[in-house]
């Protein structure tokens, strides 16, 4: 149809000039449908990622909807999907919150290490180096935690109930396989680090010169000068690093699903015992039908609701980061 | 009398501050200490090097501190922190790498290549447990399902991933539009991974009804994950393109769609590629999506639009936690981590394709 009006137009050309102008215009209305067709295939391509999240939202609410209507008795636990759903998150908050506790300062330290510590020619490939932390599949860490960390650790965790067990998260009985969610929350931490590393490592390095300088002229030394003009220029970042590695932390699956025995809510982190959302769905989805996998997708939209509330926080703190950077 | 002169400012300078050898007299004496205080509490190599780090941390920043300053003192403390996390950071990439390697090279063969779990049960575990004769069974269809999924995740992202980076650095006028896709693409790489795969499985629920489980269900899943990302490094590669390219290309009387696909795109390919490779790279090894996305297979399927799928992940989770033979899971256990070693060589393999596409066909600009 749109190839019609420009042979018409074509024809009845007014001015003259048959030759060159029909084969100009010809050609034009060529480039010109290439041109639309390309630019409506990008628009598309643009419109269709912020359908398919939109997309994400409303397939889990309408599969999640039965839960809101069964009857409490029918829901796993029998106490209706609040009960049901109310453990596990907390389960999640408690071993997202080891990971970051961990991996934070860590991070920071790997980050300082790399931009500020470590000689300069090698600083490139330590970062190469921590950056294949990131590289190594979830499952792989999850299989390392299941076979090597944990039975590690549980000597660790007798060792903590006999001497500090008196402090309610430290409390006897150990666990004697050691799959606790302690060890899943230090399987996080590692899985964590290199984001947190490598975000904070682009910050540290882009603290004005000027102002390491100056600080080092007046005679502060390397601590000094790194708290007076690198962790003040980059404290946004910083926060907003470890927000996005609490993402992560959050929605992480096989770790947390290979090396937590899972159970009730516990108080202790050296028991058996807790769950995350994401390992209670991976373990439990394969078998699930009917009301139970209703359950189990409303589960994972609540994980989606909690990571999207933290992510857009974090990119919030980020973006308004930017701001500040370019206006100095 | 000037070389005396020179001698004392020498020592004026110096004054104050510990000779080079102190650091070494300190971390000395603390490994011998806690060598003498693990033989106490039962010896043991990590324990020991443990009891020796504090040691040596806080005897030689106490040494500082008398002998230099508690400023001095703080700063050496920081800097042994600082390096010490970087040790702690390592170590557990060393373990990792280390056990897949110990435990995962015995179970390579032509054989784990090139079958699948097809007829192995428990009791072709016991038997090979018995008579010592090498564990049957192998990963192939877990291999073919991992290229497969992986390689329709690729056909679906990929393009979709392209065109949006080029519609919001090409076309996008930093509209409302342009900012809701940037900030959702975003808010995207922050999906957890099983989210994606339960959103994958109830839209195929709704359209092909409930329990609907194949390998491209999988692949959509995946793309979800993949799509932000290539979007994300494209749309970085194709800002560093020079304007002027694009306008010498408009001075021409080149249409514009033209000058993206023959200029813009073709001096950013190197980037392009090199983040799609690290793409498919992060979503090779997830496991979760495809856990509730395809099912679990333990024969040869070739179709991804019908019938169960296996992948390497999933191999993995299934041989550890429900171990073909539950009397002998030695069996599964070396299946599980030979599967890992072939998984973390073909991550291994693209992180360094990317980083070779993107060092070999780096365009030559003249900054």
């Amino acid at each position: 149809m749109t190839s019609v009006p420009g042979a018409q137009r074509r024809t009845s050309d007014p001015k003259g000039f048959p030759v060159s102008t029909s084969t100009l215009t010809s050609r034009d209305a060529a480039g010109k449908s290439g041109d639309r067709v390309f630019s409506g295939a990008a628009l598309g391509a643009g419109i269709l990622i912020l359908v398919v999240l939109f997309g994400v939202a409303v397939f889990l609410i309408i599969q999640a909807l039965p839960v809101l209507g069964a009857d409490p008795a029918d829901i796993t636990g029998g106490d209706g999907f609040g009960a049901y759903i109310f453990p596990i998150v907390v389960g999640t908050v408690i071993a997202a919150a080891i990971a970051l506790l961990l991996a934070t300062p860590l991070g920071i330290g790997v980050a300082l290490f790399i931009s500020h510590y470590a000689p300069r020619r090698l600083a490139m490939t330590f970062g190469y180096l921590v950056d294949l932390l990131a590289a190594i599949p979830s499952v792989v860490y999850g299989a390392w935690g299941y076979a090597v960390l944990a039975p590690q650790l549980a000597v660790a965790y007798g060792w903590l109930a006999e001497n500090l067990g008196w402090i309610p998260i430290f409390a006897g009985p150990a666990s004697q396989t050691g799959k606790t969610i302690l060890t899943a929350g230090i399987v996080l931490a590692v899985m964590v680090l290199p984001i947190i590393t490598s975000l904070s490592r682009e910050i540290f390095l882009q603290t004005p010169t000027l102002h390491e300088e100056a600080a080092l002229a007046m005679g502060a030394t390397r601590l000094e000068m790194i708290w007076m003009a690198v962790l003040p220029f980059a404290r946004t970042g910083i926060v907003s690093a470890a927000m996005l590695g609490l993402g992560r932390a959050l929605g992480e699956t096989m770790a947390v699903a290979l090396v937590l025995s899972g159970g009730a809510l516990t108080a202790s982190l050296i028991q058996s015992g807790n769950q995350t959302i994401a390992a209670e769905i991976a373990l439990n989805f394969p078998e699930a039908y009917g009301l139970r996998l209703s359950e189990l997708i409303a589960a994972g939209l609540v994980l989606f609701v909690i990571t999207l509330v933290v992510n857009i926080i974090a990119r919030w703190i980020v973006s308004r980061h930017r701001d500040f950077s370019g206006a100095n | 009398m000037s070389s005396a002169l020179l001698k004392t400012r020498r020592s004026q300078l110096t004054k104050g501050r510990l000779p080079g050898y102190a650091i070494w007299v300190v971390l000395g004496a603390a490994v011998v200490l806690a060598a003498a205080v693990s033989a106490l509490i039962g010896f043991d190599v990590v324990v020991w090097a443990l009891i020796a780090a504090v040691f040596f941390v806080v005897g030689a920043t106490l040494v500082t501190a008398a002998a230099e300053g508690s400023r001095k003192a703080a700063d050496s403390l920081m800097t042994y922190l600082v390096y010490g996390s970087f040790v702690i950071a390592l170590l557990p990439l060393l373990s990792v790498i280390w056990t897949v390697l110990e435990r995962g090279l015995p179970g390579l063969s032509y054989d784990f290549f090139f079958t699948s779990m097809n007829g192995v049960t428990g009791a072709t575990d016991n038997a090979s447990a018995e008579n010592g004769t090498p564990v049957l069974g192998g990963a192939y269809h877990a291999i073919v399902g991992t290229l497969q999924i992986t390689l329709w995740a690729s056909l679906v992202s990929v393009p979709i991933g392209l065109l949006a980076a080029v519609y919001l650095v090409e076309y996008g006028r930093g509209g409302a539009l342009d900012r809701a896709i940037t900030f959702f693409v975003d808010v995207m790489t922050g999906i957890p991974s099983i989210v994606a795969g339960l959103f994958a499985a109830a839209l195929f629920a709704l359209l092909f009804g409930p329990g609907t489980r194949t390998g491209f269900v999988a692949s959509v899943a995946l793309s979800v994950l993949m799509i932000p990302v290539v979007v994300r490094s494209t749309e970085e590669m194709l800002k560093i393109v020079p304007n002027e390219l694009r306008e010498a290309s408009y001075a021409l009387g080149v249409r514009k769609w033209r000058t993206i696909v023959k200029v813009v795109v073709p001096t950013a390919i190197s980037g392009i590629a090199s983040g799609v490779t690290l793409a498919i790279a992060r979503v090779v090894g997830e496991t979760a999506p495809i856990l509730v996305t395809a099912g679990f297979a333990s024969s040869i399927n070739l179709n991804v639009f019908g019938g169960w799928m296996s992948t390497l992940p999933t191999f993995i989770y299934y041989q550890i936690l429900t171990p073909t033979s539950p009397t002998n899971i030695d069996a599964s256990t070396q299946r599980a981590w030979a599967a890992a070693l072939i998984l973390i060589i073909m991550v291994m393999l693209l992180n360094v394709v990317a980083r070779l596409v993107a060092k070999i066909f780096a365009p030559r600009t003249s900054r």
